[in-house]
């Protein structure tokens, strides 16, 4: 009976998250088709969606395993990359885009997860913050790495060098897909907010359930107590390297969705650097660590603000940083967590229910 | 009691947010029908904060002199130009979410975006929704790859071709090295022109040494290789602060090449603590030199120094030329403020084929139809700690 109860909450907590985006996909979908959106609404839904899945990731990562990760843009960056070559090179021949765009998420998951194995084997044998070193070192090795690499295609195949376009003799009729630091340009733009809210489904689909499978049980006791689950049989490598993986290939499916969210992609700084990890990991800690719904709904927020602020000129991103402290503040010290205890709705219903049963 | 006032109050603080929204976006409608018809809208694009701010200031302020001209002479037609700078701290997703709030704006065209990569993304919607674009400083190939965009620099392969014609042409080397930013797409696309374009004027490049941007401090091993290599000229296709650095680490190498660079390389005298003596006999190519005896020049630097307390580069000149050019192709097509973004379009394309504008990055501008300006480089030489024309 206690089991069924405990059951009950966990199953009712996913059905929450769930309906939560299909709920928030419903509404936008109405009101996108009555035409009260702003375009630059309509323009964020895409980014909306992959920041959603970052946050979602690297949670897993950070909240579920224990691991810290510094390098998430680095797995976002290989899925981008990766994805946007095959639809580049592929634009002509396979003209299904349905298709095309299934084999490119493929394409762009199956990448960042190799890179996460391979990072993974040696580093979660470890103890300590190791992951979190390798994987900043990874994410800026990527990036760098992209920015000299020119990439072409003619009819005999792919050309590669590191020097420059020259080098890479391309017969007739061949095109150079990445231009060194020009990156990608004329990636098709195949990611739409439908694709973006299903992928973001299967993600929760995936995560959730990894959770409170046996499976997930073993990764959090882990977090918790490493000898403990050492002592119990745990294989302690076997289950880390298979929660990092998962975090790695979703992660690489939200850069497939950016790269084809616009048409060109480039690994700056901005975009697939350092920042951009430690953007993430605020989503993370914001939301909650542990809390993939704390996260969806941080990332929401923490991605609409700042274009939301743009009225406010030059000030913006002063507010921004503000708000980033405010909102720490609000959900992390003890004083602002005791009233909010206080002051909470749930409990102002629950005195209620109480106060009628009583009466 | 206190509970359920406070509840009270989340409830309609929640209340007020949710149709505070739906009355901002019916605000937006009304003002758009009231607005309509009496001024053109232009957009901008371009970084405000971040590493790449100081271009996009230059360009916002560069423009607003411009707008504030125009519409003190008249306006346009008749018509007062509105000018509206959106920030998107030169990353790609954040350009095409500034020109979305544009577009909510409802601008009839658009001055941008400033730098290339932005530049590129945003042309692919401004080609989709059928909007008027001129950028002032995107200088990459693909960004004017559509017919609705046009640009007022150079493009970077032609400032490549432009410098090694002019090296080659004037005799001032036959062994180049080459010191450039890997990781820029302005520097390594003037490269790889300069490089395709050497042998054919007799330069030999005898070194190409790169950087990134994350070790842009120190140079000693670049120029070492280059003066091994045993180079006459050094080539220097980037911007101006780690031009600084080159020409400060040469000096203390004890080598001493003649130094060229493009357009990046102007504000090298404005670098703080930089002595300016290093840089004698530097030569740029530069549409724009901000002690130009002209009286255009002199009036523009004169107005940017008293409004924003420094001397404008190249980006502000850039962007002043760009509004007048809109101006001038408005004209043109003797358009009227009443006309859609998507009905201007069309006409401005025709008309900014056929105007032809003196402006402060060159005399007699004129546009192709596939978006490239056509306009004389100007060779500048630091003499004395300020630039001199060479011919």
């Amino acid at each position: 009976m206690d089991k069924l109860k405990k059951m009950n909450k966990t199953t009712k907590s996913n059905f929450i998250t769930y309906a939560m985006v299909i709920v928030a996909y419903i509404i936008m979908q109405v009101l996108v088709s009555a035409g009260v959106v702003s375009s630059l609404m309509t323009g964020l839904l895409v980014p909306l969606c992959i920041y959603v899945m970052m946050a979602v990731s690297l949670n897993l990562t950070v909240g579920i395993l224990g691991e810290l990760s510094l390098g998430h843009a680095g797995f976002m960056c290989v899925g981008a990359f990766s994805s946007a070559v095959f639809s580049v090179a592929t634009v002509d021949t396979i003209t299904s885009v349905p298709l095309r765009f299934f084999i490119a998420i493929v394409i762009g998951a199956v990448a960042a997860a190799v890179f996460g194995v391979i990072l993974g084997i040696p580093v979660l044998r470890l103890r300590g913050d190791y992951l979190a070193i390798v994987t900043l070192a990874f994410g800026e090795i990527v990036k760098n790495f992209i920015n000299v690499v020119y990439l072409g295609m003619d009819g005999k195949g792919f050309h590669f060098s590191m020097k420059d376009t020259g080098s890479l003799n391309l017969g007739e009729g061949g095109k150079v897909i990445i231009n060194g630091a020009q990156g990608i340009t004329g990636t098709p733009k195949n990611a739409t907010f439908t694709i973006g809210i299903v992928i973001i489904l299967i993600t929760l689909f995936i995560v959730l359930n990894l959770i409170h499978s046996r499976a997930g049980r073993a990764i959090m006791a882990i977090r918790d107590n490493r000898i403990a689950a050492e002592s119990v049989g745990i294989n302690i490598t076997k289950y880390k390297l298979m929660a990092f993986t998962i975090s790695a290939s979703i992660a690489g499916v939200g850069g497939v969705l950016y790269a084809h969210n616009l048409s060109t992609l480039t690994a700056l700084p901005k975009n697939f650097g350092y920042n951009m990890s430690i953007m993430i990991l605020v989503f993370v800690v914001l939301g909650g660590i542990g809390n993939i719904r704390g996260s969806i709904i941080s990332a929401v927020i923490l991605t609409l603000l700042p274009e939301l602020l743009r009225g406010l000129n030059d000030y913006r991103m002063l507010i921004y940083a503000i708000v980033l402290i405010v909102m720490m503040l609000f959900n992390w010290s003890p004083r602002a967590r005791e009233f909010r205890e206080k002051y909470s709705i749930k409990r102002f219903l629950n005195r209620k229910s109480i106060e009628k049963e009583e009466a | 009691m206190k509970k359920a006032m406070s509840l009270i109050l989340a409830l309609s603080m929640a209340v007020a947010s949710l149709t505070g929204c739906g009355s901002a976006a019916s605000g937006t409608a009304e003002t758009e029908s009231a607005a309509a018809g009496t001024t053109f809208k232009i957009g901008g694009i371009g970084p405000v904060t971040g590493g790449a701010a100081v271009y996009g200031l230059a360009v916002k302020n560069g423009a607003q002199i411009a707008i504030d001209e125009i519409n003190a002479a008249g306006g346009v037609n008749g018509a007062q130009l509105e000018f509206n700078f959106q920030d998107d701290e030169h990353d790609a997703e954040k350009s095409v979410n500034a020109y979305n709030t544009l577009k909510d704006w409802n601008m009839q065209a658009l001055m941008g975006t400033v730098t290339s990569t932005p530049c590129i993304a945003v042309a692919e919607e401004t080609n989709k929704d059928q909007v008027f674009q001129l950028t002032p400083s995107g200088s990459s190939v693909p960004c004017v790859q559509y017919d609705n965009a046009f640009r007022i620099c150079f493009s970077d392969p032609n400032q490549g071709l432009k410098s090694a014609q002019y090296i080659g042409e004037n005799g001032l080397a036959t062994k180049v090295a080459i010191i450039f930013d890997s990781s820029d797409v302005y520097s390594s696309g003037i490269k790889d022109k300069f490089v395709e374009e050497a042998p054919n004027q007799g330069i030999e490049v005898v070194a190409q040494e790169a950087f990134t941007a994350d070790s842009k401090t120190d140079f000693t091993v670049q120029l070492q290789k280059a003066k091994d290599a045993g180079a006459e000229l050094v080539f220097l296709p980037i911007y101006y602060s780690e031009a600084a650095l080159i020409l400060a680490q040469a000096n203390t190498t004890g080598f001493t090449p003649q130094f060229f660079g493009c357009d990046g390389l102007d504000g090298i005298l404005t670098v703080e603590n930089f002595d300016t003596a290093l840089a004698e006999n530097v030569m740029l190519l530069t549409p724009f030199a901000a002690d130009a005896q002209d009286d255009l020049t002199k009036k523009f630097v004169e107005t940017y120094n008293k409004n924003f307390g420094e001397t404008p580069n190249q980006f502000a000149a850039d962007a002043y030329d760009a509004i007048y050019a809109i101006k001038a192709a408005l004209e043109e097509a003797k358009a009227t403020p009443d006309m859609s973004a998507q009905d201007l379009c069309p006409v401005l394309e025709t008309a900014m084929t056929k105007i032809n504008m003196d402006g402060l990055t060159g005399e007699g501008m004129t546009w192709t139809a596939d978006g490239e300006v056509n306009k004389a480089p100007k060779a500048v030489k630091i003499v004395k700690g300020a630039y001199t024309a060479m011919d």
